[in-house]
């Protein structure tokens, strides 16, 4: 643990020119995630920019009837929203099937998506790690991997993007709104996040002084949509795999035909990962269990799982396979209530 | 035999006193507890598994902002006695395990404490390390203490001749106690005189165990401990950080130097289960009957000090068998110190005996409640006496009845909902019913009541509200009129809140010292009137093989496509003697059952065998149940009272909730799947469709 100085600001043009200044500077908004770095050494800034007092704390909708959340809305607060819940329900899923209460209570959504990736080794600053400490070596492959990547991974890096609100993002097709030293700028939260390649240090397009503003929904869409996260126990846990998935069936034929399908996937890869092969497969198809399993197969044919997390192929595999079966069984089908407000 | 204490407030539902205290932020644990001008240590840990360190550079840790003092092992207070290698800690640059003190820094906050240490340089020699527990390790060998092997008749040839047979191996994980408050300690030096605030199980052993290393009398040293938050076993004995507390303050006399373990530190220095290699070979009549018993069991050890994980306990006197084998064995490696974890042995040991028994109920054809009841024996296998009370089939009859145990078929994979597999299982539990002697109670009359003193713990379990409970009866008044004061060396003595024999080992003084009281002063006593009494040792143990027994139902859900499992509903069925608070004690058996719980499916200490320290070393990657994972669990005692557990009639129930909760769930999974998981925990992959 490093002695730093520490400010805060109300005025986001602010934020953004304390840290253009100095490189060593960051912005700490829920602290959920850079206050156990801090204390565990595996970050060490001169400056910490306290960014809870800016005012982006409104949820609005937009003209094209989108929605658009702030980036300091608390976690909490935005999967309660009325029109979070009844227009993007599995948003709301996964925001609350993530960590625990008291942590979403903290936790801002542009501070969600900036989550490092998670990986115990990272997080040991006695063990060697690319992310941290860039080409030092990975101590994950060859060793502990149960929550590591089978996808999209690289011999540098093998840790997982933890998020499952940025999943269900992802699915969304939703937009992170940016303002940098340069303006403003408008990124899909499916680029946003970057695979490891040679630079595991790097989790993000983003670059340094950029301040996460607003996150902006699309306007809903047909269809049926949930988050489903398969973890090792019933509430605060990682995801092992979780899927977000939106599925419209049209039903006006001889034969139900799947209209437009969206899909993604969290735990198992540096990014929350779009299933572009599956939703590929699944568009035109008729929703049954062998367009499932297709659909499944074509995403994870890539899938290069590790020693320890070779189950999880199998274990996507089913998720996916489930969650698709629900969507798509017709308005009594019951969705598996895995989220942790179900037990509240 | 002694007659039974006539009861009036025993048995009754008594809200905790300590209650409202601890809601309101009253309740002083050790590191709250207020004092002048305090130093905070930070210590500093050997970053490898085997080696020495050859250089300490704490110059800059030194020049830093609020530094006081840095510890080595080359500036630290001599030691009157270094037998104990755990706690003979800064002797020499020596590395035994990863995660091992190397020293500590004293700062005037707890921040510029840590940021010190991290200033320190250490140069490494390092040595190859070895922390891979196998069976046919060739360091293995027989543990220094511990029951010894078993052999009655001839195991191999009743194996072979037996009508159905089981040869199964089974394996138990590194698992880490985690109580919720972590070990804190604050260390202060007066004069000569050390005072310890900290939180453990047992402050007088504690002070036995510490005292001859530190050199001082008995009396030199004080330890107060009157709130704990959990132990679990982790604080039943002191671990090293309680001596790196004692040494730093030493070395800053009148300063008191607080210490927080930090969670990570929790699992290299204050103990944890150790992982066991259990082979079971089970032979049986067609009927059942079981004819061979073999169990050879490995665990891991330390190569600093041994402690012998002895998962064959269990098996001497759980089930009947003409010819029995029982081999215990430990591997030293360089690891942390194993100790005490919630039911040592019988937790572990009871993995494979009730997984086994399960697969030879499967084997034969047999219900598995009515293999056990064709397998309880009349009397204790391993010492021929009687039983106290075995009512392990009550248990499991009347358990079987509450729980619904008929919905249950036998076949596996024959109930299904909503794309879930079901399935129920049943395990049997025990646990030694002991009591120690030399427990001292004092009892004063004050003017509205009675003062009752023993250095007693209460680590969330109760002690304080049932130990009170047991003085109003002894004493035959109202609870109001006792004022119980536990936790501090300055009380009489008491014996440690271990291997479940806390409350019937005080109960036994607190009695003696209110016959004595009566005697000598009657029933209208003047204020200042004083008695003490001392435990004795229970004469039944010559007599009696005394244990309590149990029966665990579990029901489980196994997502057919993803593997998930979670857990429908487990039911305990206990006999213990008489309980002394039905409310509190209902908290310590779901409180084991929940504990069983996590055994079974969430806990697993991974060990990376390249560095040689458990890496998910914090509650975000090591796994304990969390509210959600606990659907429905009740437990449930038979009325009864034990005669041969003393006046009180009652038995310890601190560990028995966990002994065989992780074997329900596990062969309610089997059930559920068809799949036999063997090694714990069960986590979903091994469900997922091949």
């Amino acid at each position: 643990m490093n002695p730093f100085d520490y400010i805060r600001t109300t005025d986001t043009a602010d934020a953004v020119a304390v840290l253009t200044e100095r490189p060593d500077a960051v912005f700490l908004a829920g602290g959920t995630n850079l206050v156990d770095h801090l204390k565990l050494g595996v970050t060490e800034p001169g400056l910490v920019v306290d960014i809870n007092g800016l005012d982006l704390t409104d949820i609005e909708v937009l003209d094209d009837s989108g929605l658009r959340i702030g980036a300091m809305v608390r976690n909490s607060d935005a999967a309660a929203d009325m029109r979070v819940r009844r227009d993007y329900p599995m948003l709301s899923r996964a925001l609350l099937s993530g960590a625990s209460g008291q942590l979403r209570n903290a936790a801002s959504m542009g501070g969600n998506l900036l989550q490092r990736t998670r990986c115990v080794y990272f997080q040991d600053t006695s063990t060697p790690c690319n992310k941290r400490e860039p080409g030092s070596g990975c101590s994950a492959i060859g060793g502990y991997t149960r929550y590591h990547a089978i996808l999209g991974a690289s011999q540098d890096c093998v840790a997982t993007h933890p998020s499952d609100m940025a999943v269900a993002l992802a699915a969304l097709d939703a937009t992170v709104v940016v303002l940098g030293p340069h303006g403003e700028r408008r990124i899909p939260v499916d680029e946003l996040h970057r695979l490891p390649g040679e630079q595991p240090e790097r989790d993000t397009i983003l670059e340094h002084g950029e301040l996460i503003t607003a996150l902006e929904l699309p306007p809903p869409r047909a269809g049926r949509s949930t988050y489903r996260k398969i973890r090792d126990r019933a509430s605060y846990a990682f995801a092992l795999v979780s899927v977000a998935a939106t599925v419209d069936v049209d039903d006006s034929g001889p034969k139900p035909v799947i209209r437009e399908a969206a899909i993604a996937l969290g735990g198992v890869a540096h990014k929350p990962w779009r299933a572009r092969a599956a939703e590929a497969v699944l568009r035109g198809a008729e929703p049954n269990e062998k367009t499932f399993l297709q659909a499944a197969d074509a995403e994870l044919a890539a899938a290069e799982p590790l020693e320890g997390n070779r189950f999880k192929v199998q274990m996507a595999r089913g998720a996916i396979t489930t969650v698709l079966t629900e969507l798509t069984g017709g308005p009594e089908s019951k969705l598996d209530d895995t989220t942790e407000d179900a037990h509240e | 035999m002694s007659d039974l204490l006539a009861t009036s407030a025993i048995g009754t539902r008594q809200v905790r006193l300590d209650g409202p205290d601890k809601v309101r932020g009253r309740a002083t644990y050790a590191y709250e507890h207020p004092v002048d001008d305090p130093l905070y240590l930070c210590p500093l840990l050997a970053m490898i598994a085997r080696g020495r360190a050859a250089t300490i550079d704490t110059s800059a840790a030194e020049a830093a902002d609020g530094v006081v003092h840095v510890l080595t092992h080359e500036n630290a207070p001599a030691l009157q006695s270094t037998d104990d290698a755990e706690l003979a800690i800064l002797r020499s640059p020596e590395i035994g395990f990863r995660g091992q003190y190397l020293g500590a820094v004293i700062a005037t906050t707890p921040e510029q404490a840590r940021h010190a240490a991290d200033l320190i340089t250490v140069s490494y020699v390092q040595e190859d390390h070895d922390v891979e527990l196998r069976e046919d390790h060739p360091a293995s060998r027989p543990p220094e203490s511990g029951g010894g092997d078993v052999t009655v008749g001839d195991v191999d040839s009743a194996l072979a001749e037996a009508a159905v047979s089981i040869d199964q191996r089974y394996s138990t994980p590194m698992e880490h106690n985690n109580p919720m408050e972590p070990h804190t300690t604050i260390a202060r030096w007066d004069r000569g005189e050390l005072t310890l605030w900290t939180s453990t199980q047992g402050v007088h052993p504690t002070r036995s165990t510490l005292a001859p290393i530190l050199g001082l009398e008995p009396d030199q040293l004080r330890i107060v401990s009157p709130h704990v938050g959990g132990g679990f076993g982790s604080k039943g004995v002191p671990h090293a950080d309680m001596m790196l507390a004692a040494l730093a303050a030493k070395a800053v006399p009148g300063r008191p130097v607080k210490y927080a373990v930090t969670r990570q530190q929790m699992f290299s220095i204050t103990g944890y289960r150790a992982p066991t290699l259990q082979h079971i070979r089970l032979g049986a009549r067609a009927d059942g009957t079981i004819t061979a018993f073999a169990f050879d069991a490995v665990s891991m050890s330390s190569q600093t000090k041994e402690f012998p994980e002895e998962a064959t306990k269990p098996a001497r006197m759980m089930y009947a068998g003409d010819n029995r084998r029982l081999t215990q064995r430990v591997v030293p490696l360089d690891v942390p110190v194993p100790s005490w974890m919630r039911a040592p042995g019988e937790a572990p040991g009871m993995v494979g005996i009730e997984i086994a028994m399960d697969e030879l109920a499967v084997a034969s054809g047999i219900d598995p409640i009515e293999l056990r009841v064709r397998n309880d024996p009349e009397n204790d296998p391993d010492t021929g006496l009687p039983f106290n009370q075995r009512r392990l089939v009550d248990c499991l009859r009347e358990g079987a009845e509450r729980f619904g145990w008929d919905e249950r078929s036998s076949q596996p994979r024959t109930r299904r909902d909503n794309g879930w597999l079901i399935g129920m299982g049943v395990a049997s539990a025990t646990y030694p019913a002991g009591r120690q002697p030399g427990s001292v109670a004092r009892i004063r009359r004050t003017s509205d009541g009675y003062e009752v003193a023993i250095a007693a713990a209460d680590l969330g379990t109760g002690t304080w509200t049932a130990l009170t409970q047991v003085a109003a009866d002894s004493l035959d008044v109202p609870i109001e009129q006792v004022e119980l004061q536990i936790g501090d060396t300055d009380l009489p003595n008491a014996t440690v809140a271990g291997g479940s024999t806390g409350l019937a080992s005080w109960s036994a003084a607190v009695l003696a010292a209110a016959e004595t009281f009566r005697r000598e002063h009657g029933t209208d006593p003047a204020s200042g009137a004083q008695s003490q009494g001392e435990a004795q040792a229970n004469p039944a143990a010559e007599k009696f093989a005394l244990h309590s027994f149990g029966a665990h139902f579990a029901e489980v859900r196994i997502h057919a496509a993803t593997g998930e499992i979670r857990v429908n509903r487990m039911f305990g069925m206990f006999s213990a003697g008489r309980i002394v608070n039905p409310r509190t004690a209902r908290s310590q058996f779901i409180g084991g059952m929940t504990m069983g719980l996590g055994m079974a499916l969430h806990e697993k200490g991974e060990l990376d065998p390249r560095f040689g320290h458990v890496v998910n070393h914090d509650l975000a990657e090591y796994h304990v149940p969390v509210n959600a994972d606990v659907a429905e669990i009740e437990a449930a005692w038979l009325d009864e009272e034990d005669p041969q557990a003393g006046p009180l009639g009652a038995r310890g129930i601190g560990e028995i909730g966990i002994v065989g909760a992780a074997a329900a769930l596990a062969n309610a999974a089997y059930n559920a799947t068809g799949v036999r998981v063997r090694d714990l925990p069960l986590f979903g992959d091994a469900f997922l469709p091949r």
